[in-house]
């Protein structure tokens, strides 16, 4: 029996050159940056080398850098951190509806609690957001639109250049729908983007993508986890979350991890690196994937657009099955992907992602998505397509379930 | 007594530990042996004419869904097979394996002896289920009582057939399934708005989950969504 991971989107391993990065900060250059001698002179200088080697793959400043514990912080200082801060300016927010959870949580949050009106993007049946879509839901108030690079569960990659470029000759054109209070003669609406899933596959660019905030993390690209950053473009003011001390200009508090950044910023340096020629690699394997899939095993819908998404990953729904009687079934032949499924969720709803597609709860219990990464090998792809087939017919044989052939035709 | 007093059995680490090793895994080493050998499931090819009562629970949109086919001795009124088919989760897949070894074990339980069946046994039997998992996944008593009322509708012994009294679902607050349905009729389709209606949970959030499936259940049953 193999080992075969494929759960990239969920987590990566950590590569070891990040480890190894990381090791003497772990040890003995444990400094706290904000001390006044030598050792946290240490600490403090390889934290700006860090932002500094960040900043000139994002192509940005490294004084536009935040650090924070992760994707879900840095989503949440955008969402909550922008849109209190600016509310005098309208408080109305657009979010698609297939949003990681700490994007659309957060803006439920404040829609629920403290008078915001919140706008959700349906995507289309491929799980794509057109520009036009975003565009015709700004209004005069709305300060703040959210949209993902790639999502987590589907893969598909939104067109943000597009859109972003979009956004800011809206706020040229519309220079007086709000007016401007802050230095740079910023307007709104800004631009978010989390870009979690993105850092291995994409051009992070931020002056090609346009944005103004974005989210990115290390536990998606070989680097350790606990550990994010938030881009957010000068000008753009944002209030924090917790309060303490000056790190991270006062916005995100606390003595920062250092060990954790420098290996966040080297695992983007090689992911960023090697992305053109991992990508093109990925993308032949997850094509295999999913044309094995798709002619060993009937019944199956592969949910996402077929070409515009990640190179790592494929998301299908097999229909009449569970999904988290299926990942166990694959656990026991050392497959180990995830489902989106309410069964493994603790609120015990089904992915809102798959949902928002238009498809109903049991596709959504069916989906299965196989995450490929650095470790996945043709050997590896050939043994998930010899044991997938008769598991599936196994639980079949087991379901009462017949879903109408509407949904995989 | 309702169903949902009892405190699951759980395992302190992951959510059950195996006896095996001390290796958490997901469920206990019973609920793996019956998931992954079911007992006494359906066969594609098996006749359902060769069974006398059928018996239906869940909708795949509230996240499982089971019909059980049982064959009973119209002359005892005991089980002589019953087989099942599960659209559900590990757990869910377990507990109709284990439940349909219980009902026909010992030369087969009496359909009175059977419709005391809660799911509590068949958890018991289990060696436990995660304690989310226990709610929403353990419905083959209710298919079982389900199928038991279709043999004696179809041999015209009405009087036999019992009609599933509404459950105290949260035992502090009182609320049973049927207020929760009222609830949802009445246009509460959202947690806050049940509790706002009926108090369910309210320092009593163990409930809560099993308030969610209810919810959900009842929100597809009349609006389809």
């Amino acid at each position: 029996m193999l080992n075969v991971y494929l759960d990239h989107a969920a987590t990566t391993p950590l590569d070891p050159r990040v480890l190894e990065a990381m090791l003497p900060y772990l040890k003995e250059n444990f400094g706290n940056p904000s001390s006044f001698h030598s050792v946290g002179k240490d600490a403090k200088d390889a934290l700006d080398d860090a932002r500094e080697a960040m900043a000139k793959i994002l192509h940005v400043r490294a004084d536009e850098l935040l650090f924070t514990s992760g994707g879900t912080e840095s989503d949440n200082l955008a969402v909550l951190g922008f849109c209190r801060a600016n509310q005098s300016h309208g408080k109305h927010l657009v979010v698609t509806a297939f949003e990681h959870h700490a994007v659309i949580e957060a803006a439920l949050h404040l829609e629920k609690k403290e008078g915001f009106e919140v706008t959700y993007l349906s995507p289309d049946h491929d799980g794509m957001i057109s520009l036009e879509q975003v565009m015709a839901a700004i209004r005069p108030d709305t300060i703040f639109v959210s949209v993902m690079y790639a999502n987590n569960e589907i893969g598909t990659i939104q067109p943000i250049g597009e859109i972003g470029n979009a956004i800011q000759k809206h706020r040229k054109q519309n220079p007086n729908t709000m007016p401007c209070l802050q230095p740079g003669n910023f307007q709104f609406p800004v631009f978010h983007t989390d870009a979690c899933q993105a850092t291995g596959a994409l051009d992070l660019d931020v002056e090609k993508l346009h944005v103004d905030l974005m989210t990115i993390n290390g536990s998606k690209m070989y680097g350790p986890k606990g550990v994010g950053a938030l881009y957010v473009r000068r000008g753009v003011k944002i209030q924090p979350l917790q309060f303490g001390g000056s790190q991270e200009k006062g916005i995100r508090p606390g003595t920062e991890n250092v060990a954790g950044i420098i290996g966040m910023a080297k695992a983007l340096e090689i992911a960023q690196g090697e992305r053109v020629a991992e990508s093109q690699r990925l993308t032949v394997l997850r094509d295999m994937l999913i044309a094995g899939i798709r002619e060993r095993v009937p019944k199956v819908r592969l949910n996402g657009h077929a070409t515009k998404r990640l190179p790592n990953n494929v998301n299908i729904s097999f229909m009449d099955i569970e999904g988290e009687a299926f990942i166990l079934y694959l656990d026991a032949s050392g497959i180990y992907a995830s489902t989106g499924s309410a069964c493994t969720s603790t609120t015990l709803d089904p992915s809102h992602v798959i949902l928002a597609l238009g498809l109903p709860y049991e596709v959504a219990h069916g989906s299965v998505r196989f995450s490929l990464g650095h470790a996945t090998t043709d050997a590896d792809i050939a043994y998930v397509l010899d044991t997938i087939p008769p598991l599936v017919e196994k639980l079949r044989a087991l379901s009462p379930v017949r879903v109408d052939p509407k949904y995989y035709v | 007594m309702s169903d949902y007093e009892q405190a699951p059995v759980v395992g302190n680490k992951g959510d059950v530990t195996t006896k095996d090793g001390g290796k958490s895994w997901f469920y206990t080493d019973v609920v793996k042996d019956h998931f992954f050998n079911p007992r006494n499931f359906m066969h594609e090819d098996a006749n359902p004419d060769d069974y006398n009562a059928i018996g239906k629970v869940g909708s795949p949109a509230c996240g499982d869904e089971l019909r059980v086919w049982m064959k009973v001795d119209p002359a005892t009124e005991k089980i002589l097979d019953f087989r099942w088919k599960t659209f559900g989760c590990g757990s869910a897949i377990a507990s109709t394996s284990m439940a349909s070894l219980m009902v026909t074990e010992n030369g087969g339980m009496t359909l009175s002896e059977a419709r005391t069946i809660k799911p509590q046994h068949i958890m018991d039997r289990l060696g436990g289920l995660p304690a989310r998992k226990f709610h929403c996944s353990v419905l083959c008593d209710k298919a079982l009582r389900d199928a038991i009322n279709d043999f004696y509708r179809r041999t015209d012994q009405v009087d036999k057939m019992v009609v599933e009294a509404s459950r105290i679902i949260d035992p502090v607050s009182k609320v049973t399934d049927h207020d929760i349905e009222e609830a949802v009729l009445d246009g509460a389709t959202t947690i806050e708005a049940v509790q706002a209606k009926t108090k369910v949970g309210i320092g009593n959030p163990s409930v809560l989950p099993a308030v969610e499936e209810l919810i959900r259940f009842y929100r597809e049953k009349y609006f389809g969504a």
